[in-house]
């Protein structure tokens, strides 16, 4: 596993780093008694989309609130462009670009009108028409925002976080509740950015929104780093070379085996769905054409078919939440990876429970 | 400077395509002159009820800007969270402030304006009968507006910075109900009962009508306990509010 994780990431990175745009060092906040973020530490990228990826309360919203000014860490230290986003308040927001999970739009006016608005704030602002074409709602440019479904309205929020021209973007679950019509202009919004050197920083739950976003994913729960890196570096940390596909269930796994050579194993992990982890010195391919040529001997169908592992099994491997059977095998090795720190805590947690 | 006219290009916007602001800041003062001053029901003490109401509803449409209007609306802005994103514009607090500020003042301007008309077309007299107004009763008359719209618009964003926003709004309107009926704007406070009129005598609301009332109607001097409790809450209700208000 050492071998992928060092090899180069299959997906290619963005073409200029010019250096770090946010970053967040040992980041703390508490609200009372209560830790929401339990020293975090990140950076992000100019012309990178970076995603914080975690379950509800993991403290991303504390986090990117905090980055954006909103709250002063309770220790750590956070830096957006080289500036503390409390102190040099006035001279961060110019070039910020703010979404905020919910609200934050003028319910009476139209999506033109608080678009015109906010482009009057800035000095080199956007061309507010333009604009609600990009992010897909100049049909309904007119209608008051209190009128407009959720999805329109997450757009308009986008749209606000535009206007300004920014550096740095940051979006705070900005595909929650938007159809996926949407979706797909809210990526290509995105990319756009990217594309033109913003550095983009979104929080999201949802693991195919960070899959599709971002070039990198911080995967954290409970105010802490769990794992960082491309999507692609995620997903080696649980490949496990084994080949998964699915077939009715019930298939002569014996057989199967005895095809695929000496030492390869078969197991039906859950029903109709099967495992085949290659006998030694088998490469993946050569167990792929083995096994559909036995499944089109038997005269058998063959549904999925996978030799790669997605991000979700990344993650829920990583972060300790995934279910046993399938995974078994993977969530052990990948706690080796994700390192040393995360998994013995967790253990302890547990038999405190326990005890 | 561009983002200060935007910001009241926006916010008269607002007021004005919203029904419910709309009629009280304009319909609530307007329909009261024309009725208490036909329908005779009130003890206003003077022989024309208009030359009482009309320094009384002029009272009555400063309240309604700046305490009423602006309360509910920066309240309903807080609790959409968009007083929490204009945190992250370079609009900036104080000039959020100067447009919220320069919009009731064009608002109590228009008021005044429509008042006073409505007012002489029902046959006012400012300073009763072969009065004249004043240069002085009008100096005194619009630094009592200014006064008297510091401490409402203080008590407005005291209010609208801490309450939730469906709670702000009925506060709100019922502050608006009972000044209107304890403030001397449409009952003189000699009408009420001693102890009801001894403590409307130090609500600015009070103060105001009073106030307007001398500089407008009486040619009497607007009284020192008039300026002093206009003043007091003129100060007092903006530093309560610097303090108090929560953006979030």
């Amino acid at each position: 596993m050492d071998d992928v994780r060092s090899s180069p990431p299959v997906r290619p990175g963005p073409a200029v780093r010019t250096g770090a745009a946010v970053v967040c060092d040992g980041l703390v906040v508490r609200y009372g008694d209560r830790v929401a973020v339990d020293g975090l530490s990140f950076s992000a990228q100019t012309g990178t989309v970076t995603a914080l990826l975690g379950p509800n309360g993991a403290g991303k919203t504390s986090t990117i609130e905090t980055l954006e000014g909103y709250r002063r860490p309770s220790a750590g230290t956070v830096s957006v462009l080289g500036l503390d986003p409390v102190a040099d308040h006035a001279a961060l927001v110019p070039r910020l670009g703010v979404m905020l999970q919910q609200g934050g739009v003028y319910p009476s006016l139209t999506p033109r009108q608080v678009l015109r608005l906010f482009a009057a704030y800035y000095d080199d602002p956007e061309e507010p028409e333009a604009l609600l074409e990009r992010v897909g709602i100049a049909q309904v440019a007119a209608t008051p925002s209190r009128r407009l479904s959720g999805g329109e309205r997450q757009r308009l929020s986008l749209a606000l976080a535009l206007v300004g021209k920014p550096s740095v973007v940051f979006l705070d679950e900005p595909t929650a509740g938007v159809d996926p019509e949407g979706r797909l202009a809210v990526r290509d919004v995105v990319r756009h950015l990217r594309d033109t050197g913003v550095c983009v920083l979104l929080t999201t739950h949802e693991l195919t929104e960070a899959e599709r976003l971002a070039d990198r994913v911080v995967i954290i729960a409970k105010g802490r780093t769990l794992a960082e890196g491309t999507p692609a570096d995620l997903t080696a940390r649980v490949a496990d070379g084994a080949v998964r596909f699915t077939a009715p269930t019930g298939i002569d796994t014996t057989s199967l085996s005895g095809t695929l050579g000496n030492g390869a194993v078969v197991r039906e992990a859950e029903p109709g769905s099967y495992v085949v982890t290659p006998a030694e010195g088998t490469s993946v391919p050569t167990t792929v054409a083995a096994l559909t040529g036995w499944l089109a001997e038997a005269g058998l169908a063959m549904g999925d078919l996978r030799t790669t592992r997605s991000l979700e099994e990344a993650y829920l491997a990583i972060t300790g939440t995934g279910s046993s059977g399938d995974d078994d095998g993977a969530a052990t090795r990948s706690d080796d990876g994700a390192g040393p720190g995360n998994r013995p805590r967790r253990r302890r947690a547990a038999s405190q429970r326990g005890a | 400077m561009r983002a200060l006219a935007a910001q009241v290009r926006a916010e008269l916007t607002m007021l004005v395509t919203n029904g419910e602001s709309l009629f009280l800041t304009a319909g609530i003062p307007v329909l009261f002159l024309l009725f208490f001053s036909t329908v005779h029901v009130l003890p206003t003490g003077t022989r024309h009820p208009v030359d009482f109401l009309v320094p009384g509803i002029l009272a009555l449409a400063v309240m309604s800007s700046s305490l009423v209007a602006l309360s509910i609306g920066t309240g309903f802005e807080r609790g959409y969270g968009v007083l929490k994103r204009l945190g992250t514009t370079p609009l900036g607090r104080p000039r959020l402030l100067a447009a919220k500020i320069v919009t009731v003042v064009v608002v109590e301007l228009v008021q005044a304006v429509v008042v006073v008309a409505v007012g002489y077309g029902l046959g006012w007299h400012p300073g009763g009968v072969g009065g004249g107004g004043g240069a002085v009763g009008i100096g005194a008359a619009v630094g009592a507006m200014v006064l008297g719209s510091l401490g409402f618009g203080g008590i407005a964003l005291v209010l609208a910075g801490r309450l939730k926003a469906l709670v702000n709004l009925a506060v709100s309107n019922s502050l608006f109900v009972v000044l209107l009926l304890v403030g001397g704007m449409l009952v003189p406070l000699s009408k009420l009962p001693g102890w009801l009129a001894g403590v409307a005598r130090v609500l600015p609301a009070s103060a105001l009508a009073d106030a307007l009332h001398r500089a407008l109607g009486t040619h009497l001097a607007v009284t020192a306990g008039d300026w002093a409790v206009l003043a007091a809450w003129a100060v007092a209700a903006p530093l309560g509010a610097a303090l108090l208000f929560r953006w979030e």
